[in-house]
């Protein structure tokens, strides 16, 4: 992890690979690192789909050694979505995979000049990059499978399907998970446009004959990680709750607490929600042969995932998560878990972020072009970004640019990028986390939803404004700590309410680098990051004015509690002025 | 009175998802989980008509009560 992969995609007689140390990045990973390049190197005015624009991929500073819940990955670019800078995370294999061929991370630069697409072939031995246009307009699933037949099944894939390769707003990049499906995604922000620019359609990892990281103090370590484990099982939320349904167990709890956006951010509760909660899906799982605990990274001792099979006991797509499932549910006023689950599947393998693509649909309907609750619809007009039709690149260009070619008023998105699952009005910290990220409205940036509604890490009033600021300033900074380790945001129901669980990751963190880096430490950690992303959003134009909710969550008040959101603007603005 | 308990999760093995029944003027959520039988420390969330509750909360006719035990995700 001593060194970084650059990719000129541009350069004079095809695409070139260098590998250069970490130099003025080292200590970096994660979002830390993706972050500090996009901030220092990307000039903050430029065209997001210009050769200008690059594409970090970089694993966490955990990530690729024995530490459990450290496969995450983080991509980052000036997001085509919302304009300003981006890191989106995801699981999947490729973050531990990356980090044990040595690399910190990979930087995609430039841009080809005809419109071939590439494959990227990275193992010990070195990089081959090599046209491939038989690949062109391949979903993600089919791609995958190309490259088993080609290099075998002892592969990582990053991939874009058709909308990363049509340049869409609402595109992903897939990581493939334990069973080498391309079903985790670096959904948020475009960042598949930003691949598909570069003309880059798959990059092959393949780890065979290297080793685990190994860290600097391995008995310490060891230690360390003994306790961390032993923190997360205890815990009831990363012991019980999330292996035992998901994420999807929220569906009932948001919806009792009013906060589930219902029929495009019209209602707080839907009546369908029990058809579609955690508790059918897991038991939906395991009746038609598929899995309700499943890992989706190696070392993953949470296991939030599942496998969701068909009603012919056929596999269909992994378990649909909690934001997938509002998004095409409440969101929609979709109540059937099947349609849900292939519009999971289809997403998965256009290549798209299911909250943006989800929030789209519904402002459709709010348009009156679909009716709320059309299952048939929606799955019709994801299969139209598919296509790369015309309706269907709308679409795929996310809620803001929809809402604008349908004449929409009502649509739920702060700096272009569309509103998760959870209504801020109802839940007011998450609304300072949505109004004030730099990603734009982003439930992971600063997950407030935690104390507010799931009395993790204390208690605030989630329909009153007080306390909020300061619960989601907090919870920003360590997210962005957390996010720069490769670690899950789930560890942190764990770390929030158990301090040892806390010390056990700082222990990792200084056993793995030769650290000794204290809480305070990591307080600096997380503010840098959001200082080099603040910065690079200043000088890319934006100002305090695009940290601001839509209007309309301030006049109409929301069912069932009748609130609207109440932090005001001057609050707002003291988030980062810590 | 009458008032409607909902149950989620884990809480729900061996009991049920939504049930009606009548308790005495002044019960507290309490009455509800020891009527239940559901061990101290299972209920970690409390919602009275979606509104966080505690333990000590008293009823009325027609609230809707919801249980939860630790419960996350995102």
């Amino acid at each position: 992890m001593d060194k970084i992969l650059r990719i000129d995609m541009g350069a004079e007689g095809g695409p070139k690979a260098t590998t250069v140390p970490t130099g003025e990045y080292s200590g970096l990973g994660g979002r830390a690192l993706t972050s500090a390049i996009v901030s220092k190197e990307i000039p903050p005015a430029c065209h997001p789909l210009s050769a200008e624009n690059k594409l970090i991929i970089a694993p966490g500073l955990l990530s690729g050694t024995t530490s459990a819940m450290s496969g995450r990955i983080s991509v980052g670019s000036k997001s085509p979505l919302t304009g300003g800078i981006k890191e989106s995370n995801a699981g999947g294999q490729p973050s531990q995979v990356l980090a044990r061929l040595g690399y910190a991370a990979i930087v995609l630069e430039g841009k080809p000049k005809g419109d071939d697409i590439y494959k990227i072939f990275i193992n010990k031995d070195g990089i081959t990059i090599t046209p491939d246009n038989s690949l062109k307009m391949l979903g993600n699933y089919s791609v995958v499978e190309k490259m088993k037949a080609e290099h075998g099944h002892k592969i990582a894939c990053i991939s874009v399907g058709q909308a990363g390769e049509m340049r869409l707003l609402a595109a992903s990049i897939a990581f493939t998970d334990t069973e080498l499906r391309p079903t985790r995604h670096a959904g948020r922000g475009g960042t598949g446009a930003v691949m598909g620019s570069k003309g880059v359609k798959i990059i092959v990892l393949d780890d065979t004959g290297t080793t685990m990281r190994q860290p600097k103090d391995p008995n310490k370590f060891k230690e360390a990680n003994k306790k961390w484990i032993a923190g997360l099982q205890s815990h009831g939320v990363t012991g019980q709750a999330l292996p035992t349904y998901g994420t999807n167990v929220l569906t009932n709890i948001i919806n009792e607490a009013g906060g589930y956006p219902t029929y495009n951010f019209k209602e707080g509760r839907f009546a369908g929600a029990v058809k579609i909660s955690g508790e059918v899906e897991a038991d939906l799982e395991t009746k038609r042969g598929g899995l309700a605990t499943h890992g989706c990274h190696r070392g993953c001792v949470i296991r939030c995932s599942g496998i969701y099979n068909d009603k012919d006991g056929h596999y269909l797509t992994k378990q649909p998560e909690y934001e997938t499932v509002w998004a095409h549910g409440g969101e929609c006023g979709i109540d059937d878990m099947d349609t849900i689950a292939m519009l999971d599947f289809l997403e998965d393998d256009i290549g798209l972020d299911t909250i943006e693509t989800g929030v789209t649909i519904g402002v459709t309907m709010e348009a009156g072009l679909l009716k709320f609750g059309d299952g048939e619809g929606a799955i019709n007009l994801v299969r139209e970004i598919g296509k790369g039709s015309p309706l269907g690149r709308i679409i795929g260009s996310g809620a803001a640019v929809t809402g604008k070619v349908f004449g929409v008023e009502r649509v739920p998105v702060v700096k272009g990028q569309a509103l998760p699952a959870y209504d801020p009005r109802a839940v007011q910290g998450i609304g300072v986390t949505y109004a004030t990220s730099p990603m734009g409205a982003d439930h992971t940036a600063g997950y407030a939803v935690a104390t507010n509604i799931l009395g993790v890490g204390g208690t605030v009033d989630p329909l009153k404004p007080g306390g909020q600021v300061q619960l989601s300033r907090n919870l920003q900074i360590a997210t962005a700590f957390i996010d720069s380790m490769g670690m899950c945001i789930f560890t942190a129901f764990a770390i929030l309410d158990q301090p040892e669980t806390f010390q056990a990751l700082l222990d990792l963190v200084n056993a793995c680098h030769g650290l000794e880096m204290t809480a305070a430490d990591t307080v600096e950690y997380g503010k840098r990051v959001l200082k080099m992303e603040r910065d690079f959003n200043a000088r890319a134009g934006f100002t305090k004015e695009q940290d601001r909710l839509p209007s309309f969550f301030r006049s109409q008040p929301v069912g069932p509690h009748n609130v609207t959101f109440e932090v005001n603007d001057e609050e707002l603005d003291q988030v980062f002025n810590w | 009175m009458r008032v409607t308990t909902k149950l989620f999760a884990t809480l729900r093995r061996g009991r049920f998802d939504i049930d009606t029944f009548d308790l005495p003027e002044g019960a507290t959520v309490d009455d509800i989980i020891t009527k239940l039988g559901i061990p101290e420390n299972e209920v970690t969330l409390i919602f009275v008509n979606g509104r966080r509750a505690d333990r000590a909360t008293q009823l009325a006719d027609g609230d809707s009560v919801a249980l939860f035990p630790p419960v996350g995700g995102g």
